[in-house]
């Protein structure tokens, strides 16, 4: 089963309900399904195709287009170095070899137990602090080889449990509305008038 | 003072005015309490305290530029909006991809709650009914501190209904994306706020202000142009344009990458600072690396065509830069020295924009791979003198005519001005070719000396491979 | 004529507001407002390259190749014409050197990652990026990387292959299959340089209109497979025609090779079909040419059907229609059919059975329709609905029965022109479009559409502007009584309504209109029926019908047939009634023969003949001519325009509808109405309490059933289900089944076994069973005299 649990239904529901329309919430849902089975599954995204009113073909057709979204099993930790410009002056290109290296995978494999997924990625907003690379999203400065090679023992070692949850899950804190506090969804359609501190001015 | 540890890249030496990274010096900045002890919702409290109009006028005199790469004055955007139609959505860009940019990421890291009180003041002057703030997918720790931040200031009675006790009354709904540089845009970022695949839509014949989320208009501004209300709104518009130059004003942040002695993320006057005192100034980036020298740099982030060293005295003004070839882009500064394998390193680029291609027009689509292609044979010393004048024919499939580039006496070269002519539908295709283009025509010995070193060339038949 | 006085003076021509005028290659265009460049200067003659552009679809200017020098007034720019409209002033220049090169660019661009495999794709000959490569392109290929390669063509679904390799992806097919169809099926995938179309895994494009993403490919991406490798297009001889599948008329192309009916093509007809085909009438060429077709006459012998000549076989159907004369009077004889042929098929007969035989009993519906004098209403056109302020339904799942009407009305809907009040006693394929859906149990239309009525917010509605009833059968399982009072109904309450019939048998409206209909005293199909099934019908003439197939109650029909004591039957298909007669009549199929055809407007155009007659078949008219000599009567009729011509010249409303007439008109015209005639009695409605334990029977068609077209087409064949019972889930419970097992099902006639399918879509307490599938037959237990039929279900 790898449709959204319990739990997560009802979190999928909170985040459906803060969009004028249900399909806004695609990318959300599907993030919340990796999150609890690590990839994205057709079965995942037939539900959420029939909880946001859109086609399962629709669905996929909006996920694959998203580089974090994946359709089959990756390593526990997704290790995605960058090799944009400003960390390629900086030597990520090397970084990147001796990862392949040490993990004994090409860029996009997968280790044999499942442990690492590699990738080369594109810029990751951090080119002053080059060359980086981002661990389940995590993100690690001016990484030196033997830096790399630390932080790969640590995360196979589970010393870095606390610090970096398995590969799915983005943000650990999430947006709650409080319902008394809600103005709700404005719905496109349903609005004809200026919000009321126009024309009244604020009071 | 230098770096902070919680903000990493970020240098703040000398007394520069700060607008928007004040903050940063707190390791707690991020929180409501550091925030309201600083000065935090004061600018909201003074917006409510007049009518949105006012507002709407205090932030058009201060000629707020966009920070997320067109510059185009916020309280004018606002303004686009069509008379009598209803509801408006505002939408924050926090997508930052843009290759060399960082400084959305340490806004909404470090400062969340000015960059919510900036939501909340300009959705209170333009009579905004719904915010969406999208974050880029990647960015774990902004995601978290902003939703923080909106618990915070939910609770607090920022947010929501009524707030601070008047009818002024928004939602502001956290949205995250999923990885796809391209919904930077504004009309990619629409479409996959609706749960789309995130392609950009034509503008003309509409632009979001008019047909936006849901078709509804809709003003989508960058976390940096929003981050500096709270400070305007707090401090008044004659306070703001006191800083930078009259068509430029304020400050910016710019992130310095590469080959200087000390790269980062500095908050700079805008307008009146040159490239010469950010990569060479003591405040600043302290000049390259030791014992080498600039070889070029770029200056508005990857889509920007390169500049040689004679530009550096240029000043952080859009009406300079642009007829110097290049643009201001995201403030995004990347430093190549006198080593660097200039093929090589564009070709990172080429690749970075031929992989986030959305796929929607043949030129961006079908060019950009191709360029990449023809990159890679030269890089690896395969390439043909053909290659390289197939690229600038494949250059003039997506921007026709003369491309921008720098002036440059060593090359005979007169400066070509930004903008361009484009068969694409946004900057992305450009911004492939932009990068061979301005590396093959400032440093066109280094490709000839990559090229196949071979007396004969065998010749491939035309359509040989189909 | 030199000397005009002033008074004659022309007077200036009012400005339209909406008139919009612009140069378009030195030359002035008037256009109007919101049109695009394009489409302007497609007008003026001045053809713009481009490929994702398509009329009927919303552009999205994403292929590049429209792109032109367009100067607003600020210098020329290029700027793709497919989505900049016109403006006052615009100067648009199509053949500037940017516009040569930018066009140039694009082809070599497209042809980068495009196989040159032309010699072997079915597409070589009438390919868009053929044809611009040779005139936009730039003559060679200088990509010498890799193409992309993809797994060779897939099924994406059981008629359309895609080869992934040839797709330009101009967003064709995706914006049709979400836009128009309504079935967003088929999508891009991934990103960029890897971006293709694929369906969700085992989610296949299974559309009613998935032919049409293979009509609009620009390149030969899509292919159909009734159509794949079967000929070259510049072997093809081809003419415009009508689909006479059903009713709505859609115009089409029909071609052929060496005399082999090959591929219909739509044809964009603004009033009726904009280009759009459904998959059963687009592919059900097949049956044309099926091996089991009728080729001769067959005369019934002491051990069975003869071949027999013509002239044998008429003399037999002659002798036995005298015969009948003589036992019974011309009243013992009754003629039924003609709605599956043209008007002059239909008309043939009518004046056969009118005048030759002197018989009122010739009806042209088969018991599932309305009565006729609802023709004489004030009728709307498809237009007229498709623009109504309110539409009313009620009517079958027009999806599965109309469906190009379904893709209009649903339009209209999508885009907010009009607001849909549905009335069903299931949910349709329009039912997610509808503001107002009203389920109503069998028998209970009436009520619901009074209770509907009085609603204040539905009254407002209503008032707002026009009001089109789309009218028809949504239960074969009732009589038509409920609805037409429903129907007389609405538009009491809004007077100024018109009605649009859904009646569904190609050319039904054409042959009630053209005389195929009951003259004073006359029995229509059930009457003529129930009198053969009390032995008082010595003849019963089946003109291309099938009453054992198509008559709702077919214990009734089973009766008539035992009970006629001759049968004639004219078929293209020995067909389970035509088995049982006394003579066949081969006749001639769709595309062998010409002549008009009439839609549920009443819009007459024009079908034609593209290939031979199969075998020794003739048409229906001939065959009527033919038999009427025998009979003693000369219609004098040589060739089809004789009989259009004679049409016009009899029938009322036919007037200008003349040969000459119909050859320049390239969207038909309309006839005028029917002369008056006497509303029809209906039969009284006694609705009994719905024993709880019963469920209230609803059975309609659906698009794929056992039809001859369908059925003896191979590529749709396979598409027809099994017999099922639809029940609501909830009611699952009650019967004490599960989804897929067997039950059995009992009316007061019979009992019939099949298998239970849980269908939100049904109302609770009712059963919904197709007709006309194959495995158990429902017509078995429908009393077609009863206001409601309920049955039992029971868990085998
Ligand atoms: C390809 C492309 C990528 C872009 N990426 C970003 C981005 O990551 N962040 C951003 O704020 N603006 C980005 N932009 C600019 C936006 O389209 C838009 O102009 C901006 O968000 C408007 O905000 P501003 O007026 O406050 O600058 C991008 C534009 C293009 C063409
Ligand atoms: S230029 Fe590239 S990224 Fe931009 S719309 Fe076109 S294909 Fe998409
Ligand atoms: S036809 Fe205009 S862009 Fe494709």
């Amino acid at each position: 089963m790898t449709r959204l649990n319990e739990a997560n239904v009802i979190i999928a529901k909170e985040i459906i309900g803060r969009y004028p329309k249900a399909r806004s919430a695609t990318i959300p849902l599907l993030h919340l399904s990796q999150q609890q089975n690590g990839y994205v599954t057709n079965e995942a995204m037939v539900q959420i195709a029939e909880m946001v009113g859109a086609t399962s073909a629709e669905v996929l057709g909006t996920a694959t287009f998203y580089e974090m979204f994946k359709f089959e099993p990756v390593g526990k930790y997704l290790v995605n170095i960058c090799g944009t410009l400003s960390c390629a002056l900086m030597g990520s290109e090397t970084l990147l070899h001796h990862a392949e290296g040490k993990l004994g995978v090409k860029a996009g494999g997968t280790t044999e137990d499942g442990l690492f997924t590699l990738e080369r990625a594109e810029c990751q907003a951090a080119c002053t602090e080059a060359p980086c690379l981002q661990v389940n999203y995590r993100y690690r400065y001016k990484v030196t080889t033997a830096e790399l090679d630390q932080l790969l023992d640590d995360l196979a070692a589970g010393r870095l449990d606390g610090e970096v949850p398995p590969h799915g899950t983005v943000a650990r804190v999430r947006q709650h509305i409080p319902a008394d506090k809600a103005v709700g969804p404005v719905p496109p359609d349903a609005v004809v008038a200026p919000p009321a501190w126009i024309t009244e001015g604020a009071k | 003072m230098s770096r902070y540890a919680w903000a990493p890249g970020y240098t703040d030496d000398g007394d520069r005015p700060k607008i928007v990274t004040s903050r940063f010096q707190y390791e707690d900045g991020y929180t409501l309490d550091r925030y309201l002890a600083t000065g935090g919702y004061v600018g909201l409290r003074a917006a409510l305290g007049r009518t949105p109009s006012e507002v709407h006028d205090e932030v058009k005199s201060a000629t707020v530029l966009g920070r997320g790469g067109a510059g185009f004055p916020a309280g004018t955007k606002w303004g686009l909006t069509p008379q009598g139609v209803w509801p408006r959505y505002l939408v924050v860009n926090g997508d930052e991809s843009e290759p060399g940019t960082y400084k959305d990421r340490l806004l909404m890291e470090r400062d969340p709650h000015q960059l919510i009180e900036g939501c909340l003041i300009a959705s209170y002057a333009a009579g905004l009914s719904q915010v969406f703030l999208y974050i880029r997918g990647e960015m774990a720790l902004a995601q978290e501190r902003v939703a923080a931040a909106l618990n915070e200031a939910y609770a607090a009675g920022y947010i929501g209904k009524n707030i601070l006790g008047t009818n002024f009354s928004i939602d502001i709904v956290l949205h995250w994306g999923a990885g796809a540089y391209v919904v930077g845009e504004e009309t990619a970022l629409i479409e996959s706020l609706e749960g789309n695949r995130g392609m950009p839509r034509l503008k003309p014949p509409f632009f979001p202000a008019a047909i936006g989320l849901y078709g509804k208009p809709t003003i989508v501004n960058n976390v940096e142009t929003l981050s500096n209300l709270p400070w305007l709104l707090t401090n008044g518009a004659a306070a703001y344009t006191a800083i930078g130059t009259e068509t430029s004003p304020g400050t910016r942040i710019i992130a310095v990458s590469g080959h200087v002695k000390r790269p980062g993320v500095y908050e700079i006057i805008n307008g009146s600072t040159t490239f010469r005192d950010v990569i060479y100034g003591e405040e600043f980036c302290q000049g390259i690396r030791d014992g080498h020298e600039l070889k070029a740099f770029i200056p508005g982030g990857g889509s920007a065509p390169w500049f040689l060293p004679d530009q550096l005295d240029l000043p952080f003004e859009a009406k300079m830069v642009g007829p110097a070839g290049s643009m201001l882009g995201s403030g995004a500064i990347m430093v190549m020295d006198e080593t660097t394998d200039i093929p090589a390193m564009a070709l990172t680029l080429v690749r970075f924009y031929a992989h986030e291609s959305c796929g929607k027009c043949v030129p961006c689509r079908e060019g950009g791979t191709w360029l990449m292609r023809i990159m890679e044979r030269v890089v690896a010393g395969r390439g043909t003198q053909r290659d390289l004048d197939q690229m600038l024919e494949i250059g003039q499939s997506i921007t026709p005519g003369q491309y921008p580039h720098a002036a440059s006496e060593r090359l005979g070269l007169a400066a070509a001005p930004f903008p361009f002519r484009m068969t694409t539908i946004c900057f992305v295709g450009p911004s492939a070719y932009n990068a061979v283009d301005s590396s093959l025509t400032l440093f066109p010995d280094e490709f000839q000396a990559k090229l196949m070193k071979r007396t004969s060339i065998p010749v491939t038949a035309v359509g040989a491979d189909s | 004529m030199t000397d005009i006085s002033p008074a004659e003076e022309v007077e200036a021509p009012p400005v339209d507001p909406n008139e919009v005028r612009l140069t378009i290659n030195g030359h002035e265009v008037v256009s109007t407002k919101g049109e695009m460049v394009i489409a302007a200067a497609a007008r003026a003659g001045d053809y713009i390259p481009h490929f994702c552009y398509h009329p009927r679809l919303e552009p999205v200017g994403m292929c590049r190749m429209c792109m032109v020098d367009i100067d607003g007034g600020r210098g020329p720019m290029l700027q793709p014409a497919c989505m900049v409209p016109v403006s006052p002033g615009m100067k648009v220049d199509t053949g500037s050197p940017a516009t040569k090169r930018a066009q140039e660019g694009i082809i070599e661009l497209l042809l980068a990652n495009h196989p040159l495999d032309c010699p072997v794709c079915d597409k070589g000959g009438e390919c868009p990026l053929q044809d611009q490569s040779f005139s936009h392109g730039p003559g060679e290929s200088r990509y010498v990387e890799e193409k992309r390669h993809y797994e060779k063509p897939i099924a994406i679904s059981d008629i359309v292959f895609l080869d992934r390799e040839r797709c330009i992806l101009c967003d064709r097919c995706t914006r049709f299959a979400d836009e128009v169809a309504g079935d967003a099926l088929i999508q891009f995938n991934s990103r960029g340089n890897n971006t293709h179309i694929t369906t969700f895994p085992d989610e296949p494009f299974a559309s009613y209109f998935s032919g049409n993403t293979v009509q609009i490919c620009p390149v030969g991406a899509l292919t159909a497979k009734p159509y794949r490798f079967k000929a070259r297009p510049w072997d093809l001889a081809q003419q415009e025609s009508t689909c006479t599948t059903c009713a709505v008329g859609c115009r089409t192309v029909v071609q052929s090779s060496h005399d082999e009916l090959l591929r219909y093509m739509g044809v964009d007809s603004d009033p009726v079909n904009h280009g759009w085909l459904c998959d059963r009438g687009r592919f059900n060429f097949e049956s044309v040419k099926s091996a089991d077709r009728l080729l001769q006459p067959l005369v019934r012998q002491a051990d069975g059907f003869q071949p027999a000549t013509w002239s044998a076989a008429l003399a037999e159907a002659a002798s036995l229609i005298l015969e009948a004369k003589a036992a019974g009077g011309p009243k013992s004889i009754a003629v039924i059919g003609g709605a599956r042929g043209t008007n002059e098929d239909a008309f043939a007969w009518s004046r056969l059975g009118h005048e030759v035989i002197g018989t009122p009993n010739v009806y042209s519906q088969m018991g599932d329709g309305l009565p006729a004098d609802l023709l004489l209403l004030d009728r709307a056109t498809i237009d007229q609905a498709a623009s109504a302020t309110t539409i009313v339904l009620l009517a079958p799942d027009l999806k599965e029965e109309l469906p190009i009407l379904y893709l209009r009305l649903r339009e209209a809907a999508e885009k907010k022109r009009s607001r849909i009040i549905e009335f069903a006693p299931k949910q349709s394929g329009l039912t997610r479009n509808a503001w107002r859906h009203f389920a109503y149990e069998p028998g209970t239309q009436v009520a619901a559409v009074e209770k509907a009525l009085a609603d204040p917010e539905i009254a407002a509605q209503f008032a707002k502007g026009s009001v089109v009833v789309v009218a028809g059968r949504g239960n074969l399982a009732e009589t038509s009584t409920a609805t037409v009072r429903a129907i007389r109904t609405v538009l009491a309450a809004n007077p100024g309504s018109r009605i649009l019939p859904a009646f569904r048998r190609g050319n039904v409206v054409g042959a009630l209109q053209v005389g195929m209909r009951t003259a004073d005293g006359g029995l229509d199909t059930r009457a003529a029926l129930q009198a053969a099934a009390d032995g008082k019908i010595e003849c019963l003439v089946l003109v291309g019908a099938d009453p054992l197939t198509d008559f709702p109650d077919t214990d009734l029909a089973r009766r008539a047939l035992a009970g006629a004591r001759r049968i004639v039957a004219v078929d293209t298909f020995l067909t389970p009634s035509a088995l049982l007669a006394n003579v066949v009549l081969a006749a001639s199929a769709y595309a062998e023969k010409s002549g008009t055809t009439t839609n549920i407007e009443g819009r007459v155009t024009t079908v034609a003949q593209q290939v031979n007659p199969a075998g020794n078949t003739r048409a229906d008219w001939m065959i009527a001519a033919e038999l009427a000599l025998d009979l003693g009567g000369d219609f004098a009729y040589e060739t089809i325009d004789d009989v259009t011509a004679d049409i016009a010249w009899h029938v009322a409303g036919h007037e200008a509808i003349t040969p000459e007439a119909l050859a320049t008109a390239k969207d038909g015209i309309i006839a005028g109405l029917l002369p008056a005639m006497a509303q029809a009695k209906l039969l009284e409605a006694v609705i009994p309490e719905r024993n709880s334990y019963d469920f209230r029977l609803v059975v309609s068609r659906t698009m794929y059933d056992q039809a001859t077209g369908t059925a003896n087409s191979p590529s749709l064949a396979h598409l027809a289900t099994q017999t099922m019972v639809h029940l609501h889930p909830l009611d699952l419970g009650k019967v004490g089944t599960t989804e897929g097992a067997t039950v059995k099902m009992s009316s007061t006639r019979a009992t019939i076994v099949l298998n239970v399918v849980a269908d939100p879509a049904v109302l609770r307490g009712t059963a919904w069973v197709p007709f006309n599938h194959s495995g158990a037959n429902v017509g078995d237990l429908i009393d077609c005299t009863a206001a409601v039929n309920d049955v039992r279900i029971e868990n085998l």
